[in-house]
């Protein structure tokens, strides 16, 4: 049976108030237009788990859907703050927020551990730093092969991870190529699935380059099709990243206000992405369109 | 008077420290430019690699974040984030990692973290991304920043990345890890750790800046060496490659 539903269905089904919630792609593939539809919902009390919490955590922040971050760092990459997570942060606007912080190291061995099933996962880092003394969650134990310590991370499993895509099949056997971020770890480390595909493609496309299957469709419980899904965010191959939007960005989120007319402008005024990829105009698709740069390709056999 | 931009100073002066480098862990901004002047001019076997799961990237132009699609098109490997911190930065494959803080202490350990208490903070910093395992990892560590006393300060709110920690070799008691910072690269200045107390001293001025300037921007005692050198000023094929090829907008040489 196909997995296929509409954003709207599978925010309503499968993200509820007080779930932890991990929209992964580190800068590639972060899917917006799922962001989008749970402030639209008006989902509350969520942790968002992310590396990079970006300008989709500071829209569903600013928009009082989240009570607590869990993160490792948090800036608009190579712009700079993320106004709307500090203003909750340092002030409490719209309502304070809980953060537990680690490296990026710690939240990748978080998601390791979290996919594998792994009580805890040590990793070479966090020594003569202050971030353990800031995050309990960070321990040292013993190394029981030699004399020394070694740090730990627990396991990160989020309730629900939603996952930007280039290409799935009904089932969500997705193929992702160019950064891969933590993806596949958060799919596996998840109770839910959920994946967003700029295209659905038939099951013989996906099999035709099995390495490039990064999800399996087992662990998937709904597949979504999106195009444009992680705009300002992109999709190698299919958009660059919005750099002017993550420019101009900087100036909205500096005030809560205007912050908040943004969000009634594209996305409480708007019913899904496909409102929104119309109402942003051809003329941005079109200079988000990049040139042409395909693979060669391999010779996988056919075996008799 | 000088022909060139403090920027493109500190730019210049980074990618000749990076001549005898094989393997770089490219941060965002000005370390992103001087790698990418190193390759084109003092170390064309240098390969970059960003966090984001790059190895052997080419960018075909400047990215503004890390993540840049143009980073992977072109790049020698592709890799999930997974296999770069476990096999690439912890697995030892990388010589220089390029930081910079909102604070250095004279033995450059970084806060990126807060400014003020951690719970409460005045200013709320990005947090360590990669830097803290970076610090700990890479062989060694170029820190490249502009000098000012908020930056430059006597004591840091909060470690995030440590350097040589209390100085002597309290670093090298915290276990097999890299060197540690080896350089300072500023916008008036060069600094090393050379001696045993692993304290910053200042090895180099660039060219129009004094001794008086640096300390004025520095919240201790400066050290200072006894062979203070003047750094060289960034060459006409550099300033070409920077203005015309690398920003030609100007947004990182300002």
């Amino acid at each position: 049976m196909s997995k296929v539903t509409t954003m709207k269905d599978a925010i309503a089904h499968l993200v509820r108030n007080g779930d932890s919630v991990a929209i992964e792609g580190f800068t590639h593939l972060i899917c917006f237009a799922a962001g989008h539809e749970i402030i639209r919902q008006r989902k509350r009390d969520l942790t968002l788990c992310r590396l990079t919490p970006d300008l989709i955590y500071d829209q569903i922040i600013a928009a009082g859907c989240a009570k607590k971050l869990v993160f490792s760092y948090l800036g608009n990459p190579g712009v700079g703050s993320l106004h709307a997570v500090r203003r909750a942060v340092e002030k409490g606007i719209p309502a304070p927020l809980e953060v537990e912080e680690y490296s990026h190291f710690g939240m990748v061995g978080r998601l390791i551990a979290g996919a594998a099933k792994l009580p805890f996962y040590p990793v070479r880092t966090f020594a003569g730093s202050d971030l353990p003394s800031a995050n309990p969650r960070i321990k040292q134990v013993p190394d029981p092969y030699a004399e020394s310590q070694v740090y730990v991370v627990p396991p990160l499993n989020p309730d629900v991870a939603i996952l930007q895509v280039q290409r799935a099949d009904e089932q969500g056997n997705a193929h992702i190529w160019g950064l891969m971020g933590m993806q596949a770890e958060a799919a596996f480390a998840a109770q839910r699935v959920i994946i967003v595909a700029e295209e659905i493609v038939d099951e013989a496309v996906i099999r035709a380059d099995p390495n490039r299957t990064v999800i399996p469709g087992l662990i998937v419980d709904a597949v979504v099709r999106e195009p444009y899904g992680a705009h300002p965010s992109y999709s190698q191959g299919y958009y660059d990243r919005d750099t002017q939007f993550y420019l101009a960005w900087d100036a909205i989120s500096r005030d809560h206000q205007a912050l908040l007319a943004w969000l009634d402008e594209w996305v409480y005024g708007l019913s899904g992405r496909a409102d929104y990829v119309e109402k942003m105009g051809a003329e941005v698709w079109d200079a988000l369109q990049p040139g042409e740069a395909w693979s060669g390709q391999v010779n996988y056999g056919q075996y008799r | 008077m000088t022909d060139h931009t403090a920027s493109e100073m500190m730019i210049a002066t980074s990618a000749r420290e990076l001549a005898d480098a094989r393997v770089v862990f490219v941060g965002i901004g000005l370390p992103n430019i001087a790698c990418n002047l190193a390759q084109r001019t003092v170390a064309p076997q240098l390969e970059l690699v960003y966090e984001a799961g790059v190895y052997g990237a080419q960018p075909s132009r400047l990215p503004l974040s890390i993540g840049d699609p143009c980073l992977v098109t072109g790049a020698r490997s592709v890799v999930s984030m997974s296999q770069l911190f476990q096999y690439y930065l912890q697995g030892g494959l990388i010589d220089v990692g390029f930081l910079g803080a909102a604070q250095i202490d004279r033995y450059g350990n970084l806060n990126t973290t807060v400014i003020g208490p951690y719970q409460g903070p005045k200013v709320r910093l990005p947090g360590s991304g990669g830097a803290c395992e970076i610090a700990l990892l890479a062989r060694k560590v170029l820190i490249i920043a502009r000098l000012s006393r908020r930056t430059f300060v006597e004591r840091l709110d909060f470690t995030t990345s440590p350097g040589h920690l209390s100085g002597g070799d309290s670093r090298s008691r915290l276990g097999d890890y890299g060197q540690g910072p080896t350089a300072v690269i500023t916008d008036m200045g060069i600094f090393r750790f050379g001696d045993k107390t692993r304290e910053m001293v200042l090895t180099s001025l660039h060219p129009g800046c004094s001794i008086e300037a640096v300390q004025e921007q520095v919240g201790w005692p400066l050290r200072v060496a006894d062979d203070l050198a003047e750094t060289e000023p960034p060459t006409p094929d550099q300033l070409r490659i920077m203005r015309e090829e690398l920003d030609p907008t100007g947004r990182y040489r300002k």
